[in-house]
């Protein structure tokens, strides 16, 4: 893999500090719904896991699939017809679009692993297209329109998820869950095997390692997560659209990871973060949305290939204080 | 029976689209290991730039079937000189990303300027007219896509397998290093061939403007396709990828008349069971 990838792959930082830096964050979470909309950080919260559970794939194991949509948005559909025309609790279906997402993941990352690089990227794209067109013409999903006024329920049948708050700190803990697998996989043994294939396929399978069991457990696994993200997404905002399964989201999630920083833990929810204030700020200029996005893409793929927080730790090695 | 051959001709006339587009696609990929995402753009910014033509300057389909191709390969030969020759030595991951970031950058400028709707582009007079064969009725402008695109494609693959110039690009695909310790000046020849791939892709669009809608947004699917059309054909070889391009497209067709949901998961779905018997693809080589 490349020397970009390889840059945030071991963080050589203090415990203290890292530890030090997530208790900052943990408490930013948790008041930041008194000061901003606390709908537009729920989305970045949904994004941020949504980049995390992709960055574990082309962070942590150099495949770069092009279709994570189709996760995201099979979830979210599911979620939401689930709890819209089925009447079930909202925990049931994020657990619905999670499992649906987990066994998509197991069909497309099955015939994606077949081939790696290139035809990984695009053959992930093109079995995610399948589930665009499922989601444009099967009978539940609304077409163009989507699915709207899906209720937010009632967590465990108790707690009202209908108020801003109570749903934003629900939100929050789903994120916090999702993060902390993430974070677990990465630094198990687990995530060792998928760095050792990353930097180096042939040797990782003369070690005697089932490679294409590995990837296809990362695969699933990251699929399972990005589901997480989609059905609670589509709680938030009690609708699912055809945005969420479009290339233009793959590629989105490609944006966020790879300005944040691939291969860091943290890389891929600054970039969520970045990427959604960007189109927040920009979303009155119509399409220059689109260009300026792609112009983001461009010189970061040019220039800044770490990301933000990769860049931020390759200064904190250089000058350490 | 009218019907069928109907679909069978649009599935020819797409399969043509379909082997221009993979075959450059395969030109640009063999050489520069680049794969260009933005293709799909570039296809629409020849029809787009073919309409502008008609629009604002008077200037018909035959000069814009040139002029168009030379206006967008010049565009693609400022992109591989300015930033696409800095990814080369990384992975090829970082192209394709590059290159989706461009596609977003000219769809988006396209988008704002000119709107979400398709603008009709005039069948040159020459070629309004249709003939009518026992079976079918057939406009004499898609008989002359069809034929016009086997052409180049042909061409194309003559000038790659029986030419000098062909065996030297065949040379640097395979190792890039060796034929510029022979003289030959391959960072120019990686810029002809980007540019020579992206003007294909032009010409394409010219072509694909008096049949489908002139808009924005019509090269975003059909880059979708094209991939799958790559992947099934397997990158590298270039009839393969002009016979599945083809090949494709007639199914496509067929499906449309036999079971018309299904048409456009069809290629898609085609894909996913080529991969289980043969992960190369039909005419690749497993490296």
């Amino acid at each position: 893999m490349s020397e970009a990838l390889r840059a945030g792959a071991s963080v050589g930082w203090p415990v203290a500090r890292v530890r030090g830096a997530f208790a900052v964050m943990f408490v930013a979470g948790l008041v930041l719904p008194f000061f901003v909309y606390p709908v537009f950080v729920m989305n970045v919260l949904c994004m941020a896991l949504f980049a995390s559970a992709f960055n574990l794939l082309l962070g942590y194991c150099g495949l770069l699939s092009f279709g994570h949509a189709a996760f995201l948005g099979a979830a979210g559909y599911l979620c939401a017809h689930a709890v819209k025309d089925w009447g079930l609790p909202p925990e049931v279906g994020l657990l619905l679009g999670v499992l649906l997402s987990a066994g998509l993941g197991l069909v497309i990352g099955g015939l994606a692993i077949r081939r790696s690089g290139i035809y990984f990227a695009m053959i992930t794209l093109g079995l995610a297209q399948v589930v665009y067109f499922l989601a444009v013409q099967l009978p539940f999903t609304g077409g163009d329109d989507g699915l709207q006024g899906v209720p937010r329920g009632k967590l465990l049948g108790l707690l009202s998820l209908e108020g801003r708050y109570a749903m934003y700190y629900f939100v929050y803990a789903v994120f916090l869950a999702g993060f902390f697998a993430i974070y677990r996989a990465i630094h198990s043994p687990f995530g060792h095997v998928l760095r050792s294939i990353r930097e180096n396929e042939p040797r990782a399978l003369s070690l005697g390692y089932d490679v294409d069991r590995y990837k296809l457990m990362a695969f699933v696994l990251s699929a399972a997560l990005a589901g997480l993200a989609g059905a609670t997404k589509a709680l938030v905002f009690q609708s699912e659209t055809l945005t969420d399964v479009h290339w233009h989201m793959s590629g989105e999630v490609v944006l966020m990871t790879l300005l944040g920083g691939m291969g860091t833990v943290m890389g891929p929810s600054v970039g969520a973060l970045i990427v959604l204030v960007l189109q927040n700020y920009l979303s009155g200029f119509g399409s220059w949305v689109t260009v300026i996005t792609g112009l983001v893409f461009v010189v970061g793929v040019l220039a800044f290939r770490r990301g933000f927080v990769g860049e931020a730790i390759a200064l904190a090695k250089k000058f350490p204080f | 029976m009218q019907a069928l051959f109907g679909q069978l001709l649009l599935g020819l006339i797409n399969g043509s689209f379909y082997a221009l587009l993979s075959l450059g696609l395969s030109i640009i990929f063999g050489l520069l290991n680049v794969v260009n995402f933005a293709h799909g753009a570039l296809y629409m910014s020849g029809a787009m730039v073919a309409w502008l033509l008609a629009q604002y300057l008077g200037i018909g389909y035959w000069p814009a079937l040139l002029l168009a191709p030379a206006v967008v390969g010049l565009v693609g030969v400022v992109i591989e000189r300015t930033m696409l020759r800095r990814l080369y030595q990384l992975d090829n991951l970082y192209g394709l990303l590059f290159t989706f970031g461009l596609t977003l950058v000219i769809e988006g400028l396209f988008h704002e300027q000119y709107g979400n709707s398709g603008n009709p582009y005039p069948v040159p007079e020459v070629l309004q007219g249709g003939v009518r064969l026992p079976f079918m009725y057939l406009p004499e402008y898609r008989a002359w896509v069809v034929v016009v695109a086997m052409i180049v494609c042909f061409g194309s693959w003559l000038v790659i397998e029986r030419t000098k110039l062909g065996s030297y690009l065949r040379a640097g695909t395979e190792n890039p290093r060796l034929v510029q310790a022979f003289g030959i000046n391959v960072p120019l020849m990686f810029t002809i061939t980007y540019g020579f791939g992206v003007a294909l892709a032009a010409f394409a669009g010219v072509m694909a403007a008096p049949i489908y809608q002139v808009s924005p947004g019509m090269g975003s699917n059909l880059i979708m396709v094209v991939f799958a059309v790559v992947v099934i054909g397997g990158m590298g070889s270039i009839l393969g990828s002009i016979l599945t391009g083809v090949g494709l497209g007639v199914i496509e067709g067929l499906t449309r008349y036999f079971y018309p949901p299904a048409s456009s998961v069809v290629i898609f779905v085609i894909m996913a069971l080529v991969l289980l018997v043969r992960p190369a693809g039909l005419f690749g080589r497993q490296k």
